[in-house]
């Protein structure tokens, strides 16, 4: 079985601010099932922006994104790409 | 057209974007939709109330789109901004959150959106994160598009304004800052925001003047009322008299002509003709204006003022957000230098909870190193983030306002203690940095001699170096215009403390507007200045006067304008002598 869920760094300047919270939302949105993101000992509902603001990751969190269905692996390696990419912001 | 008979009134705000523009105003009254009916709804009506709940938020989403979608080009970058409202506008928080309040309170879907957005809003304004904090505003501008949605009140529509303007509105929203056509607008003046405001960031990106946080200038500006916004001093002169017409009509022209050259060579080195080499810095407020002296080539951070992040929030920052903030400036221009200016704040003013004692002369005050000497805590928290920072680059400290050794002493024992403690903790830091001093108390001047063996460098603070010696309050109008930066005093105490600078073998930079100016080069390279910080903006076209002229001709013209008696006579003098490589250059 394929692992669900994979470990991801916030790597951009400004951390996981507004415009990647839209983004990973966005995302997640196209999930079937419930897509996450956990930080120490919380976890929030992906889909959600406000949700994300609230765990405050600044650059260089360690972050757990999980999804809860094997269709949506997509998913999971789409808003793991954009971790790992900064978002498009490094230059 | 000026001679109205009405009263010439100046109004002071945050210099949010700059430039100057004079036009008419044209007033745009955008008020959040305060007043919310409330009322119960039937079970029956359940269905219906959520529905229209929904085509509420379809048509908000449908608005955002077209709005990205014709967005001028040059605003597209900021479009991202829209891009989050519209995805915040489906965000279970607040869209799923108000359809479930609807439900279960069976309550109308105005009070329940808005029982929703105070109750997010609360939880983002508890956050210790500045960034987060201001995100409470974002809320606001999504759910305030529904809210007009639901209620059916007109938005007033900025792209149809056809005549070519200086809008004064309360605030503006990213999206209707977005309306705006650019050659249809000349300025902006708002009563709130300021140099983070999203509509600060838009100005400043599409050049246009903007002065912000006036507070009433709805109130005080009539429509029509001709104005003049002084984006680069913060200052919005309503009913001008002809002389101040005259007089801004000039510094316009000006200010637009040195535009032009911005940008063009500015990433050369600032170095003069005959091989001389000077550092060309910028000063900055918040950590993302490095962006802006990165992009006008500037050689690093001559002056990181740190005063907004004590100002913004009601409690003191604590030295965990002091060093994120520092180290993102550090780490973004590293291994050029950021020289961080200590806390330069009147603490009365800036704590308003500890306003129990107004003094008469604030200037002359408890502000500053005077504030943090007082305040060892405040200081010492302030001085550990520094030097935790300056693990990741390069980083020097300044310290404001001094007037005397003792002052000098007394900071380099609290440092020393910071340094000591963040040893003992094993904290990642440096505590190898340079070292340094504003030079902008007369006092200090005089006896530059006895404070140069104990710092690495000086810094001439112009600004309140000229009032302090010239006794000039440049908020008062009626003496104003007896501030000269080319007062030959002001030029001999400059003098005397490069002169001891040299001797004593350390650094002098200086970091006034009076660095900014292009028609001073010549004076500043003849006296031997290492270092010059500015407003970004002012970075080009001060590389490109240095790069015209020759340090050997300026030290043999400071022997002319020693001899002069009054700063017009200096004046003049420069604009005779270096009059043609000023006139090249469009500066003067």
């Amino acid at each position: 079985m394929t692992k669900l869920s994979r470990d991801v760094i916030v790597v951009n300047e400004l951390g996981l601010h507004a415009r990647s919270a839209a983004r990973i939302a966005e995302i997640a949105r196209k999930a079937n099932s419930n897509v996450w993101i956990i930080k120490g000992k919380r976890k929030v509902d992906a889909s959600s922006i406000l949700d994300i603001l609230t765990l405050e990751c600044a650059k260089g969190s360690k972050i757990t994104l999980k999804i809860d269905d094997q269709s949506d692996l997509d998913v999971l390696n789409d808003a793991a790409r954009q971790f790992e990419t900064g978002f498009g912001e490094l230059s | 057209m000026t001679d109205t008979g009405l009263k010439e009134i100046i109004l002071t705000g945050i210099d949010a974007s700059p430039g100057i523009c004079i036009g008419k105003a044209y007033i745009v009254d955008i008020e959040g939709v305060d007043v919310v009916k409330k009322y119960f709804i039937s079970e029956e009506d359940e269905e219906k109330e959520i529905k229209r709940f929904k085509s509420a938020v379809k048509k908000a989403r449908d608005q955002l789109r077209a709005i990205i979608n014709n967005a001028p080009e040059e605003l597209r970058d900021h479009a991202y901004i829209l891009e989050t409202h519209k995805v915040l506008l489906k965000d279970k928080m607040l869209y799923g959150k108000t359809i479930e309040i609807i439900k279960n309170e069976k309550i109308n879907a105005e009070w329940a959106l808005k029982k929703v957005v105070s109750e997010v809003k609360s939880m983002f304004k508890k956050m210790s994160d500045s960034y987060l904090k201001e995100r409470a505003t974002d809320i606001t501008y999504a759910s305030d598009r529904i809210m007009r949605n639901l209620v059916g009140a007109e938005t007033e529509k900025i792209a149809d304004i056809d005549k070519r303007v200086i809008l004064v509105a309360n605030d503006l929203s990213p999206a209707e800052a977005s309306q705006i056509h650019l050659e249809r607008i000349k300025g902006f003046v708002t009563n709130r925001g300021g140099k983070t405001s999203h509509t600060s960031i838009i100005a400043r990106t599409l050049e246009i003047p903007a002065v912000m946080g006036l507070g009433n200038a709805t109130h005080s500006i009539k429509n029509d009322d001709l104005i003049i916004v002084d984006g680069t001093a913060g200052i919005v002169i309503i009913h001008p008299t002809e002389e101040t017409l005259l007089e801004y009509g000039d510094r316009s022209v000006k200010y637009e002509e040195r535009k032009a050259d911005i940008t063009r060579d500015s990433h050369l080195k600032a170095e003069t003709a005959d091989g001389f080499q000077l550092k060309v810095m910028g000063n900055i407020e918040l950590p993302e204006e490095v962006v802006s002296v990165i992009d006008y080539g500037g050689d690093g951070i001559g002056l990181y003022r740190t005063e907004f992040q004590y100002l913004s929030s009601s409690s003191l920052p604590n030295e965990d957000e002091l060093f994120d903030k520092y180290k993102d400036v550090v780490e973004v221009i590293a291994p050029k230098p950021v020289t961080i200016r200590t806390l330069d704040i009147n603490g009365d003013k800036a704590f308003s909870n500890n306003s129990d004692y107004v003094e008469v002369n604030p200037a002359l005050g408890l502000r500053a190193i005077r504030y943090c000497l007082k305040n060892p805590d405040v200081f010492r928290t302030q001085l550990r983030a520094i030097l935790r920072a300056a693990a990741f680059g390069n980083v020097r400290i300044l310290i404001p306002m001094i007037s005397g050794y003792g002052e000098v002493l007394e900071t380099k024992k609290i440092l020393n203690e910071a340094a000591d403690s963040l040893e003992k903790e094993g904290a990642l830091f440096n505590r190898d940095v340079e070292f340094g001093i504003m030079i902008e108390v007369p006092s200090a001047v005089v006896i530059a001699d006895i404070l140069a063996g104990e710092v690495d460098f000086f810094s001439l603070g112009t600004n309140d170096l000229i009032q302090y010696s010239l006794a000039i309050d440049r908020g008062n109008r009626h003496v104003a215009h007896l501030y000269h930066a080319l007062h030959p005093a002001i030029i001999r105490m400059i003098k005397n403390v490069a002169d001891v600078a040299k001797d004593k073998g350390i650094k002098v930079f200086m970091c006034g507007e009076m660095a900014a100016d292009p028609i001073n080069m010549p004076i500043l390279l003849g006296l031997g200045i290492d270092e010059l910080s500015m407003n970004p903006q002012s970075i080009p076209a001060v590389k490109g006067m240095i790069r015209a002229l020759k340090v050997k001709d300026a030290r043999v013209f400071m022997k002319d304008v020693f001899k002069k008696k009054t700063a017009s006579e200096v004046e003049e003098l420069i604009k005779e002598t270096f009059g043609s490589i000023l006139s090249e250059k469009m500066y003067a």
